[in-house]
């Protein structure tokens, strides 16, 4: 593919520009900068992981999975800032959510042990894990606020910073496991996976195909699962002085 | 008998004073209101009470304890509290009613929260209604019970009747009276409004800029002639209230 054909394809985020400058939305400079950085990032791993796939010692590629997992932290954890320790909480939900499952996957032999199989397997875990911990958190946040009348009922009643905050903390977690759920069900039907498409494509059996594809299904399910609940469930505690009061900052607008 | 409530130089600042020094007592069974304009620090005093606001400095006593010496939960269940806006839970009238005794893990008589329906003035077959459907005026009224079910020594009120139509505050002053009265219950309710407080002519603070300023039956505050400060802060609420503000 040559570059003018990349450029052409670039049209269409300067359409989006375009559409979000004409309905007034404010996000042109956004999606100009990202869509720069997400180039540049991509060019820079295309080298990066040429030189990563050379590795031969597991340590080195545990010290990439451990740097993946702290940017995904502090991209994450940036979007709950009004939760106290925000950037902790989503190390802790991401760093377990991945680790129990790359352990699962690791142990099973799913996962082999060279860098072209741990590197991108464990980006993907570390990714999903990400995702889930994000919407956790943006969810908790609004969550706890939309119920900040209430929970000071329940306070008042003489309920616990857990009993009150049992319910924005539920619907926070449902919330961050909606698109994993969702693309569950329509995988196949909706979207074809990648890793089973390449599969095929490569010449590998379909069963074989279908056999990896469920595991990485699971896998992201189960990192999902796990780096949301560690989200929610820390970040409902950290927005509670014990049990005297709510400390979530106030969400203007 | 010794006091119920202790209130001992209340202070707390965000930035600029909003408490200064606030002290006072709620006897066993009293009623006593707080009044003061918008901003005066009057809803922050009364949270302070059941420790949902920390003051800086100063104390709560509650039967001469100091209430951070109380596991907060149970002070919560014997501090009981009446928001300007009630927030009821999703469900039934009976769901939000038996809320105070099941989160200590309690079960609440079925008659007695029917009695205490009927008690708040509400008809025995509303237990079953969505609270989500209620009036304003019945929603508070839910509210009160609900703070009822714990059975609480004293029960603070924050403004509860500003949100209601002229009807339903008069209807719930009575509720307030009986529940003082008859119920037994102290009551330390929050108000801006100095017709309300005339109505229940009882012993009131005047809150301004965090400072009590003065204390004693309202009746007997405006009557006050001597007090410069008393004097311009009721002649000026006064003045504002007759021009369409107050009830």
């Amino acid at each position: 593919m040559g570059f003018e054909i990349l450029l052409g394809v670039y049209a269409l985020v300067a359409l989006a520009m375009g559409m979000s400058f004409y309905r007034n939305l404010g996000i042109e400079k956004d999606l100009f900068l990202g869509s720069i950085r997400a180039t540049v990032q991509l060019i820079a791993m295309g080298f990066v992981l040429k030189w990563l796939f050379t590795l031969q010692e597991a340590e080195n590629f545990f010290l990439v999975l451990l740097f993946m997992t702290c940017v995904a932290a502090v991209i994450s954890g940036n979007r709950g800032r009004a939760i106290p320790n925000s950037r902790i909480i989503a190390l802790a939900g991401i760093g377990l959510g991945s680790a129990v499952t790359f352990t699962v996957l690791y142990t099973a032999g799913v996962i082999k042990n060279e860098a072209n199989y741990i590197i991108p397997i464990g980006g993907m875990i570390v990714g999903n894990a990400m995702n889930a911990a994000s919407l956790a958190m943006n969810r908790l946040i609004g969550e706890l606020e939309h119920a900040r009348k209430r929970i000071e009922t329940l306070l008042a009643l003489g309920g616990s910073a857990r009993q009150a905050g049992e319910e924005p903390a539920r619907q926070a977690l449902k919330a961050a496991l909606i698109p994993t759920i969702d693309s569950m069900k329509t995988i196949g039907l909706v979207h074809l996976p990648g890793i089973m498409t390449g599969f095929l494509i490569a010449g590998g059996s379909p069963l074989e195909a279908v056999k990896f594809q469920v595991a990485v299904v699971y896998m992201i399910a189960g990192t999902a699962g796990i780096a949301g609940t560690v989200v929610v469930v820390l970040g409902v505690r950290q927005c509670f002085e014990g049990n005297l009061r709510m400390r979530l900052e106030r969400q203007d607008g | 008998m010794g006091p119920l409530l202790t209130v001992q130089n209340l202070s707390l600042s965000f930035g600029k004073p909003v408490l200064q020094s606030v002290s006072f007592e709620v006897a066993p069974g009293g009623l006593l209101l707080i009044l003061g304009p918008s901003g005066s620090g009057k809803s922050t005093l009364l949270r302070c009470l059941n420790r949902l606001q920390a003051p800086d400095s100063g104390a709560v006593l509650l039967n001469d304890r100091d209430t951070r010496e109380i596991d907060v939960r149970h002070l919560r269940r014997r501090v009981g509290m009446v928001f300007q806006v009630p927030a009821l839970l999703p469900g039934t009238v009976e769901h939000n009613m038996i809320q105070g005794p099941a989160l200590a893990g309690k079960t609440a008589p079925r008659q007695d929260i029917e009695h205490l329906l009927t008690g708040v003035g509400l008809a025995r077959d509303m237990l079953t209604r969505n609270a989500a459907t209620l009036s304003i005026g019945e929603q508070q009224r839910v509210a009160f019970a609900q703070a009822l079910a714990n059975q609480p020594d004293v029960l603070l009120l924050d403004e509860p009747t500003s949100a209601l139509d002229p009807t339903a505050v008069l209807t719930l002053e009575k509720l307030i009276l009986k529940v003082n009265r008859e119920m037994n219950r102290a009551v330390v309710m929050v108000t801006h409004n100095i017709e309300q407080a005339l109505r229940f002519n009882t012993e009131t603070l005047v809150l301004l800029d965090g400072r009590i300023i003065a204390k004693g039956p309202v009746q007997d505050l405006i009557n006050n002639r001597t007090d410069a400060t008393l004097r311009s802060f009721f002649e000026g609420r006064l003045n504002h209230e007759g021009n369409g503000d107050g009830i």
